[in-house]
């Protein structure tokens, strides 16, 4: 029996497994899949992290070593190349790596820190060939970063997320040319300074709703056709253009990865495919917390880190058995607010509320609910889907129970 | 000196070759791409039907029957999926209830057993999911699915074992007639063979006009599917088709052994014989069609979409005869011919034996195959056992279909070996998950290269000049 297993050696995993020590949890084991402690963080090699943990502008790698050597200094135990196969709702932890074989571990909590998987071109059912030289970004980004291959030479990016945003300026610093990004939304669903620094920086034609409508060659990738799209998202005729190029590279949007959740018993959040979570990050199974990308999908590791401290916390406070639930609250949205970030506050204090909006919104305020009655309202210039926006409830403002309805009001 | 060649590595060739390892000849399979299972094979509806289909005294209706009485014998011996699910043809209406009692009759002379007609009511106790606008459906208790490519490459691999010979990248560019059989080129390529047996699927026309046989042709028809994710794979139990039109039996839904739920076929007729593409139209018309019979197919979870051509023969049946040329044609393959593969194979026996083949039979013959799925179907004891001796067992690479890296070395040196990424893909499942080979095809691509003693920049996706990686000394920026 240990007390505080963590699925999971990336950055969420190890940011919790640094604040449950700190808060006094002696037992912790960090299983992690890959070779070394870091997660996708070492395929990261471009700067950018960090500004907001430690003032200071890092690479993927360099942001994940500030945590691996604390985690060493630490001595926290952890199991690399280590795959956890299920858990159960009792806890009970499955796992197999070379040395121990498949093996199994009780925890008297468990924090899930598994991160997210990248949508593959399958979901898209893109019309066309299936030749070799179709990656998710992602991939492709490992093969580059991590192995030092080249993946092309020609390349069209599909999907304006941060990761394709990433890989354009990759791919053109290796010496690719990178003909087009394509986005389906009229918006782009990446952070504005990756905008600037990997296209425009690079002159890198971004194609607002533009989709990829046929995907041609028979061995290797020679080209694909793209289209503009109407308000539908569905091309329209006339607009087509072929592009030749041997790679295409999706950026198509990310999962956060919770098989091992829906194995425990977790209850999921639909919009955010990640657990519902208190604020405490705890799950719907107690004793089970989440945290980083596996809960939803984060824009900064800064914000990453921030989460996974809060459940590594928690699960401190939790083994100790001195939660305190004293306050039921459902967090609702309204459709314009996709989803927030805890979906329930069970303990009166100051909490930070997470939450993505659905389109570009300028002028427009967030308002917080409880039946008739405004709780707090914060006024934004400009909201988009790319970026994850906060407000901070304080602990005085919070009713005893009932729903908190998220508003979003545009001003007329 | 090859006692007989047999062109096309497909289900048909495949399971042509196993059962005449059965007897001491010497055997070669001849396939013009770089794995088995590349045509028709690859891409099909996975089903065993139950014979009701095919018009009475047709080959077809014949070994579709005899196959479906083989086909759980074969898979088990040749470690293959198999599982009896049964099939359900929907009739929305009065015209469609007569048209599953046509099917009923024609099943019931063709020898099908257990089939009945179920009205509203069992139906949808059997089923829940079925679209409330159906009002009775036709039961098939002994349809059932299978891995179509799996089961190629098990017989291939059984046969080999056995003592047959694959060639791979072997497109038969001519056959010459010689005083003790046939000379077949492959460009600079050639074997001589005694008999031939012409099993090329779409291609099997051309084949056969090289050897001056003219009297049959084949035109592609083309079904795409989409495959979606196994969260969705139990939404259906049966294999559910509709009641069937002129362009074969429309639309199915049906679970798979993998767990996924697969949807399609699209029927397009096609001149060329290698567009697997997927099209826009096509993907719609499935998504539309089974969601009429179907509710609540969970569409955003399609994990990939594919497509394949069947061999459509001109004469509406099999063709299963030898021509002038005295090469025996396999040709006109179409549904049902996986399941009529069993069944098909031993008929081609009898008529190569009839012809002058020698029946000695070989002593060495064993009809087992070691299944890829061996290791994920022991106990963890068992597994525990295995990973002790090796560790590779105990390092999971596909995460999505938990795939060992034990499991992949053996697909890249069991019989027949997997050279490529797909190669592996259709032998262990590894790529074919949710997150279809994001995270561990750069690890995969390693380990062939590894096994190979190959470049990681040779390896490919499915041979040719499907490279995966580019050469970076090419590279504008290469330093």
């Amino acid at each position: 029996m240990r007390d505080l297993v963590i699925i999971g050696g990336g950055p969420a995993g190890m940011a919790a497994a640094l604040a449950a020590r700190e808060a006094g949890v002696e037992d912790i084991l960090i299983l992690e899949r890959d070779q070394a402690l870091g997660g996708i963080l070492q395929q990261c090699v471009h700067n950018g992290f960090g500004l907001h943990t430690f003032g200071e502008e890092l690479t993927g790698p360099e942001y994940a070593w500030k945590y691996i050597d604390k985690v060493v200094e630490k001595e926290i135990e952890y199991k690399t190349e280590t795959m956890v196969l299920s858990i159960s709702p009792e806890k009970v932890i499955t796992a197999t790596n070379a040395t121990d074989g498949i093996f199994t571990v009780e925890a008297r909590a468990i924090i899930l820190a598994m991160g997210c998987r990248e949508r593959p071109r399958g979901a898209l059912a893109t019309p066309g060939t299936r030749p070799a030289g179709i990656f998710s970004a992602g991939t492709a980004q490992k093969l580059m970063n991590c192995a030092g291959y080249s993946v092309g030479r020609e390349a069209v990016i599909l999907g304006s997320g941060d990761i394709g945003l990433i890989m354009a300026r990759r791919m053109t610093l290796e010496g690719a040319k990178v003909k087009a990004v394509c986005e389906l939304m009229p918006y782009s669903g990446g952070l504005a300074r990756n905008i600037q620094q990997c296209l425009h920086d690079f002159s890198i034609p971004l194609k607002l709703s533009h989709t990829v409508t046929e995907i041609h060659g028979r061995e290797r990738l020679t080209g694909v056709t793209i289209a503009e799209v109407d308000a539908d998202r569905r091309p329209i005729p006339g607009t087509e253009e072929y592009i030749s190029c041997d790679t295409l590279l999706l950026s198509v949007g990310l999962i956060p990865e919770n098989e091992l959740s829906l194995c425990a018993g977790i209850a999921l959040d639909p919009v955010t495919g990640g657990a519902a979570v208190t604020a405490a990050r705890e799950t719907s199974v107690p004793g089970i917390f989440a945290c980083g990308n596996v809960l939803h999908v984060h824009d900064l590791v800064d914000y990453v880190s921030e989460e996974a401290a809060t459940a590594g916390k928690s699960a401190a406070t939790y083994l100790r058995g001195a939660q305190e639930k004293n306050v039921d609250l459902l967090l609702r949205t309204d459709g314009r607010i996709r989803y927030t970030v805890p979906q329930k506050i069970t303990e009166k204090a100051d909490t930070t509320v997470y939450f993505r909006v659905a389109a570009v919104y300028r002028n427009a305020s967030v308002s917080v609910y409880s039946g008739e009655k405004r709780l707090f309202t914060k006024k934004r210039a400009k909201m988009a889907p790319g970026e994850m926006e906060s407000i901070t409830l304080p602990a005085s403002v919070l009713p005893e129970n009932g729903e908190l309805r998220f508003i979003l009001e545009e001003e007329k | 000196m090859y006692d007989i060649a047999i062109i096309g590595a497909g289900i048909t060739g495949a399971m042509a070759a196993r059962a005449l390892s059965r007897y001491r000849l010497k055997i070669c399979i001849l396939e013009k791409e770089s794995d088995v299972a590349m045509g028709a094979t690859r891409a099909n509806s996975a089903i065993v039907h139950a014979g009701f289909d095919a018009k009475e005294g047709s080959l077809k209706a014949r070994f579709n029957v005899e196959g479906s009485r083989m086909m759980e014998d074969v898979c088990r011996e040749l470690g293959v999926p198999y599982r009896r699910n049964g099939s359900l043809v929907l009739g929305f209406g009065s015209e469609d209830r007569q048209a599953l009692e046509t099917l009923l009759n024609r099943g019931q002379k063709n020898g099908v057993e257990g089939l009945r007609i179920l009205e509203k009511e069992e139906l949808r106790a059997m089923e829940p999911h079925i679209s409330h606008e159906a009002d009775c459906a036709l039961y098939a208790p002994t349809g059932a699915i299978t891995c179509p490519y799996q089961l190629c490459v098990a017989a291939i691999g059984n046969a080999m074992d056995n003592g047959a010979d694959l060639f791979l990248d072997f497109p038969v560019s001519a056959i010459q007639k010689t005083p003790e059989g046939f000379c077949i080129h492959a460009g600079e390529k050639q074997v001589d063979a005694r008999y031939v047996l012409n099993a090329a699927g779409v291609h099997a026309d051309s084949v056969a006009r090289l050897c001056g046989d003219s009297f049959f042709s084949i035109h592609p028809r083309r079904g795409e599917y989409l495959l979606l994710d196994k969260t969705a794979g139990s939404l259906v139990r049966s294999t559910v088709f509709k009641a069937p039109g002129k362009m074969g039996k429309g639309i199915l839904v049906s679970p798979t052994v993998d767990g996924n739920l697969l949807l399609g076929p699209t029927a397009e007729d096609l001149e060329n014989k290698e567009d697997t593409r997927i099209t826009a139209e096509g993907t719609e018309r499935v998504r539309r069609q089974a969601a009429g019979m179907v509710e609540a197919i969970p569409f955003h979870k399609t994990i990939t979409s594919f497509s394949g051509l069947r061999a459509v023969g001109n004469t509406g049946d099999f063709i299963l005869t030898f021509g002038e040329s005295g090469v025996l044609h396999a040709a006109g393959i179409e549904s049902p011919g996986l399941t009529a593969a069993p069944a098909v194979a031993e008929y081609l026996v009898t008529l190569l034996l009839e012809k002058g083949l020698s029946p000695e039979e070989n002593p060495a013959y064993n009809p087992h195959r070691a299944s890829a799925h061996a290791f994920r179907e022991m106990t963890a004891e068992e597994k525990n056992a295995v990973i002790a001796k090796e560790p590779a067992y105990g390092k999971i690479v596909c995460r999505c279909e938990g795939v060992t890296e034990g499991e992949i070395l053996a697909a890249l040196r069991q019989n027949p070996k997997a050279r490529d990424l797909d190669g592996v893909k259709r032998r262990t499942r590894a790529q074919m998950g949710r997150c279809q080979g994001g995270f561990c095809m750069p690890r995969i691509l390693e380990l062939i290269a590894a096994e190979q003693g190959i470049r990681p920049e040779a390896v490919t996706k499915c041979g040719g000049a499907s490279r995966i990686l580019t050469d970076k000394e090419d590279t504008t920026c290469g330093i």
